[in-house]
């Protein structure tokens, strides 16, 4: 598939990108530019009301502290469609120093439209080096996915990114 | 049939590292991973939760990191993240379920 390959291209120079596309997209959420690069397109602000019946920022608000959420720093490096809704890879990136009094200590993983958007949560410390994690999610339908950081000094950073789960993925 | 269970894995750098590199672990572990909000087609009954719930990495004895999961995470998860080598050292990864049921595996880091 061409997705796949674009995406494989992009994992492979992710991780001297990422920081120059953290930019792009914190630059773009900030100023409200509407982006015309895949990523940035994706961005949104967090403040932004959920369709869903979820209210997810008091679920955000209460798994990682109430604040401004600056959507910048995080990646999250997928295609916008999800071929197998019960393998999505969630390789997350946070581009922030680990260093011993300033390093992200939590980063949760939300999915608007799960049932249970509270999908996963890791703790960190400065040994981990850096905050680069990858691991698999299922998705119940289409829907947006919030990925929060939050510092040591309880800085919040974000992002969010729509997915679409391919139709009849896995039906019945 | 018994679901297959447990069978953890840990892959870290096979070569000898350098002290302050960053490197990355990567490990699978066979779970069911059922969310509870899954039916039972036959019975139409909800299928009970039974997931991994905690992941705790230690490295040299010290906790680096700890993931706490729900049902929504894949089955037979797989997980990967990074950890700064500072000396030679058992890098050891625990997985509980919400049963309680534990599993651990461990690998060495080695600082040349």
């Amino acid at each position: 598939m061409v997705m796949d390959q674009n995406n494989a291209v992009t994992r492979r120079t992710f991780f001297r990108t990422a920081g120059v596309v953290g930019a792009a997209v914190a630059s773009g959420a900030l100023l409200g530019v509407p982006f015309q690069h895949a990523m940035a397109e994706d961005a949104a602000p967090a403040a932004a009301p959920a369709a869903a019946t979820v209210d997810m920022d008091a679920l955000i608000a209460q798994h990682m502290g109430a604040g401004p959420i600056a959507m910048e720093k995080v990646s999250l490096d997928i295609p916008a469609t999800a071929e197998n809704s019960a393998l999505v890879r969630m390789p997350i990136v946070v581009d922030h120093p680990m260093e011993a009094n300033n390093f992200i200590q939590k980063v949760a993983l939300f999915i608007d439209n799960n049932p249970s958007p509270a999908i996963a949560q890791f703790e960190f410390t400065p040994e981990a080096g850096k905050v680069a994690i990858e691991f698999r999610s299922r998705m119940a339908k289409s829907s947006k996915v919030r990925v929060v950081a939050k510092s040591n000094t309880g800085k919040l950073y974000g992002l969010v990114k729509e997915i679409q789960v391919a139709a009849g993925g896995c039906a019945g | 049939m018994a679901e297959e269970i447990g069978n953890p894995k840990i892959r870290g750098p096979k070569d000898p590292v350098k002290k302050g590199d960053l490197v990355e672990i990567k490990s699978l572990i066979k779970h069911p991973m059922e969310s509870g909000f899954r039916k039972d087609k036959a019975t139409d009954a909800l299928i009970p939760a039974h997931f991994i719930e905690s992941v705790v990495v230690e490295y040299g004895g010290k906790q680096v990191l700890k993931a706490a999961w729900s049902g929504a995470v894949s089955k037979d998860p797989f997980f990967s993240f990074f950890v700064k080598a500072e000396a030679t050292g058992p890098l050891k990864m625990v997985w509980k379920d919400n049963k309680g049921q534990t599993f651990d595996a461990s690998t060495t880091i080695t600082v040349a």
